[in-house]
């Protein structure tokens, strides 16, 4: 098969590996891009989308239950709903190809060539793709690599059988009448929810003292609140110890020390993810690693002249957002622009419910960086748009410096609110003060009204509490 | 409303002016009582200005930098009650009280009234400024160093596309933020873009730093010794092992209240006794006067690196003190150097210099003699070097000795003796405590 001999080759089209082709398609770059499996990688097939199809789903249905109760407060009342999980993953895979597409076409139209099948580095600027018609060699001036992430298997749990990773959760036939989910991340809680909204009875098995350990516990309050009374089991200090013999549940060991088994129909294990940095060549290049992860500059480069990575490849936040920036950031660096990561806010939403947004520092780690800071919190339970919508748990908090009162980081949970991540990083990323939050008005009646008057709050004048 | 008037105070002995060398309020401040205005300094010490009143600053009377006359006012400060102007001449924090010929000194240099220099940020209600061109009237925040400019997106593509560091251009914005506008400033300025290519980078940018505070005295002094003074330099190595031996028998035995020796009050010890044989090189001269004054006494300059720059703490009567005693007096004033506690007079009235760049290495330096001074010694790093002894070559401690003397005073000849004298006492050092 001919070579193909370009200026940049990007291995992996995930939404760091598809935005920086496209951009670099854009900018006139001889482009090609490599794909395994299907364009939109993880977060387009198997992870953002899918999952929060299925979350929305599961909340639909939930809804309705709701109301199918006697005791509706709107007054509403409807029969006894039915799901048909096999409709709902059908209509979920629909999204999924769409967009799909939809990524394929855009790249298409940015000229960026398309090759599909598993790359391997023969050296660094050489790569050999296994294409269903042959060995396909491409040549490339600079490589980007965006190879992405996997799910953490554990070696006493490992995947098969009634032990699924999200990737097959998000694919079910049937919903399982009996779900533990080990390890009580984002992932783990986002698809525990859903499930029990679904119907499943859902235990959820976690190492640490807290669910979300991430964050801090007056964000996660409002989320165990609401597991339990979706009926969802919490464990914490809880280890998984592996399947119990007859392979119906799962062995763990409980804060106390004592051993149990949880039987279970279905044991979802989402315990982190890791960077795909094996069965692509690697070791050829001897690149310099931080941790697990490539190591990369501000620029995104390698410790290999001409070899860029972009992505969960290169470490935390593993998040899509972050990836799509760096990726656009590498296509104008190749182009001959003049780039540098100098980000602010890399935001982070949890679609638990309610969702959890961040942004920049929490109190603690603006604390721990030696700030001396003001802190406005503002509850849900005072917002007029919150209480009719049914949803008053939750709040927003603003964390700013005490000498400048420069807005340092922005944290909320509750319903509808990853939607003010916008607002939040846009507030780091222009340097905003409290006051401009403060002074701007905000549109009654919304959520976002919570923001302002936690801004009001730090600055000791809240009007509405 | 009233309004009080703080003078610039006598801060000290003999003292006719002090140079301003920090602000702590700007025009439109609130000050309490006992707030600290402003910082001063004369000689070598700063000394901090309190308020004696509380009330709103209205007027500062000078720029950091600018040297201020004793009695010039300072600032206003704008206070509640009495309509009557109250002046006020503010007792210094640490000084004492205010000499009389000092004052007169002072009255007849009266410092010049610069209402215009004053920062626009006082915003006087006679000011003509278009209101667009009126700058926010916050002062840019100092930035830590690894702090990260705040400046939205949008600039720092701008400057990033321009190669422009935005850590070196000053935000006038909320919170010290660079906007669009201080963007254009710093490129109005001229501040060349550096053409960043992968890895090196130039780098054009110039930044202009005032001349304040110590580095000012220091510059003055050097430029003073250096105009004035026509140096000689003389070099000569000096076997020091043992110097080095006994000094290291002399550590291990002493005892806990004694401090651990260099080998400075060695060299101290070797001067005074070089000194007393040739007195001309103990010496001031004042070469306006055409007068060489010769001291009995020998007090040792010590040069001292410190965090705001080099000062001399001094050793008094070096001819009188012991080894050991020279060692605590070293070391007590290196520590009052350093965390700036010296007194003035622990600061001046040296007779000859030492200076010592020791541990740093270097074979040779041309010392400044500090003025007026005639002479100076300068100390470099002793290294193991292989010696011939008439039948093979054997490891010996040598220690280069770089003395500069004033010319017009001291021969070259006899600089060459004073020098050869103080290597013989160190290389043979018993006859340093051999009386007589």
């Amino acid at each position: 098969m001919k070579e193909i001999v370009c200026k940049l080759l990007v291995i992996g089209a995930g939404p760091g590996g598809y935005i920086c082709a496209i951009r670099a398609g854009q900018l006139g770059v001889d482009t090609v891009i490599v794909e395994a499996v299907k364009a939109g990688g993880t977060c387009l097939n198997i992870g953002c989308i899918p999952s929060k199809a299925l979350i929305h789903a599961a909340e639909e249905f939930d809804r309705v239950r709701h109301m199918s109760s006697a005791s509706d407060a709107l007054g509403i009342s409807v029969e006894q709903p039915r799901l048909d999980l096999a409709q709902t993953v059908r209509w979920k895979d629909g999204i999924v190809g769409r967009l799909n597409s939809g990524v394929l076409g855009l790249l298409r139209k940015a000229r960026v060539k398309i090759v599909h099948g598993p790359a391997r580095f023969r050296d660094g600027k050489t790569v050999e793709v296994e294409t269903e018609t042959g060995t396909q060699v491409i040549r490339a001036e600079t490589v980007v690599i965006a190879t992405g992430s996997e799910p953490v298997e554990l070696p006493f749990l490992p995947f098969g059988g009634p032990v699924i990773s999200s990737t097959e959760a998000l694919s079910l036939a049937s919903v399982p009448k009996r779900l533990v989910v080990v390890g009580g991340g984002y992932i783990g809680l986002e698809l525990g929810t859903a499930f029990a909204k679904m119907g499943s009875e859902v235990t959820v098995v976690e190492a640490t003292p807290q669910i979300l350990p991430q964050y801090d516990a007056e964000l996660v309050k409002p989320v165990a609140r609401r597991l339990a009374e979706l009926g969802v089991q919490v464990l914490t200090d809880t280890k998984a110890k592996g399947l119990s013999s007859q392979g119906d549940g799962l062995l763990i060991e409980t804060a106390d020390g004592k051993e149990q088994a949880l039987p279970a129909d279905r044991i979802l294990v989402t315990v982190g993810r890791r960077p795909r940095t094996e069965g692509w060549g690697l070791e050829e290049l001897d690149l310099e690693r931080s941790g697990r992860f490539i190591r990369i500059d501000d620029r995104c480069r390698t410790s290999m002249r001409g070899i860029h990575a972009i992505g969960d490849v290169t470490g935390e936040p593993m998040l899509a957002h972050r990836a799509m920036a760096q990726g656009e950031m590498v296509a104008e660096i190749v182009a001959g622009r003049k780039r540098a990561w100098d980000k602010r806010s890399i935001p982070a939403v949890c679609f638990t419910d309610p969702e959890i947004v961040t942004a920049g520092l929490s109190p603690d780690e603006a604390r721990a960086q030696g700030y001396e800071v003001r802190i406005g919190q503002f509850p849900f339970s005072a917002n007029g748009r919150a209480m009719t919508t049914q949803s008053e748990d939750g709040f927003v908090r603003v964390v700013a410096r005490a000498d400048t009162n420069l807005v340092l980081g922005l944290q909320a949970v509750g319903a509808g609110i990853s939607e003010l991540s916008s607002t939040f990083s846009l507030a780091l990323e222009m340097g905003a003060r409290l006051e401009d939050i403060a002074g701007t008005i905000h549109a009654h009646p919304t959520r976002s009204e919570g923001l302002q008057e936690a801004a009001l709050k730090a600055l000791g004048h809240a009007l509405h509490i | 409303m009233g309004e009080f008037i703080i003078k610039m105070p006598d801060v000290g002995e003999g003292v006719a002016e002090a140079e301003l060398v920090e602000w702590h309020v700007k025009p439109g401040d609130p000050v309490r009582e006992d707030m600290v205005l402003a910082a001063v300094m004369t000689d070598k010490a700063t000394v901090e200005i309190p308020s004696p009143v509380e009330g709103t600053v209205l007027w500062l009377g000078a720029e950091v930098g600018d040297t201020v006359a004793v009695k010039a006012p300072l600032l206003r400060i704008e206070i509640a009650g009495e309509g009557e102007p109250v002046a006020a001449e503010v007792p210094a924090a640490t000084e004492p009280a205010p000499k009389a010929e000092a004052r007169e000194r002072a009255s007849a240099e009266p410092i010049k009234q610069q209402p215009a220099a004053v920062a626009p940020a006082s915003a006087a209600p006679t000011e003509t400024m278009a209101p667009e061109a009126r700058k926010p009237t916050e002062r840019p925040v100092p930035r830590e160093p690894a702090e990260r400019p705040l400046a939205s997106p949008a600039v720092r593509l701008r400057a990033q596309e321009a190669g422009i560091d935005l850590r070196q251009v000053t935000g006038t914005g909320p919170a010290g933020r660079i906007g669009h506008d201080d963007l254009d400033q710093f490129l109005a300025r001229g501040a060349q873009p550096a053409i960043a290519p992968a890895g090196l980078a130039r780098k054009t940018a110039t930044e202009e730093i005032k001349v304040t505070g110590m580095r000012r005295r220091i510059a003055e002094k050097m430029r003073l010794s250096a105009s004035r003074i026509p140096h000689i330099t003389y070099v000569e190595e000096v076997d020091v092992t043992d110097l080095e031996d006994l000094r290291a028998t002399m550590n291990e035995a002493r005892k806990p209240d004694q401090p651990k020796l260099t080998i400075l009050p060695f060299l101290m010890r070797a001067m005074v006794r070089t000194l007393a044989e040739q007195p001309d090189v103990n010496a001031t001269f004042d070469d306006d006067a055409g007068i060489v004054t010769r001291y009995g006494a020998v007090h040792i300059g010590i040069a001292t690196q410190t965090p705001a720059g080099l000062i001399v703490p001094v050793v008094r009567h070096a001819e009188a003190r012991s080894i050991w005693d020279s060692a605590i007096e070293l070391t007590r004033l290196a520590e009052a150097a350093r965390n700036g506690t010296a007194a003035r007079e622990e600061l001046s009235g040296s007779t000859i210099t030492i200076t010592s760049l020791g541990a740093l290495g270097g074979i040779v330096t041309t010392p400044i003699i500090n003025h007026p001074e005639v002479a100076i010694v300068g100390v470099n790093k002793i290294a193991v070097r292989p010696v011939w002894d008439g039948t093979q070559f054997v490891p010996r401690k040598i220690m280069n000795l770089s003395s500069s003397f004033d010319h017009r005073i001291v021969d070259g000849w006899n600089a060459a003796i004073f020098v050869q004298r103080i290597k013989t006492l160190l290389e043979t050092p018993a006859l340093i405590f051999i009386e007589g």
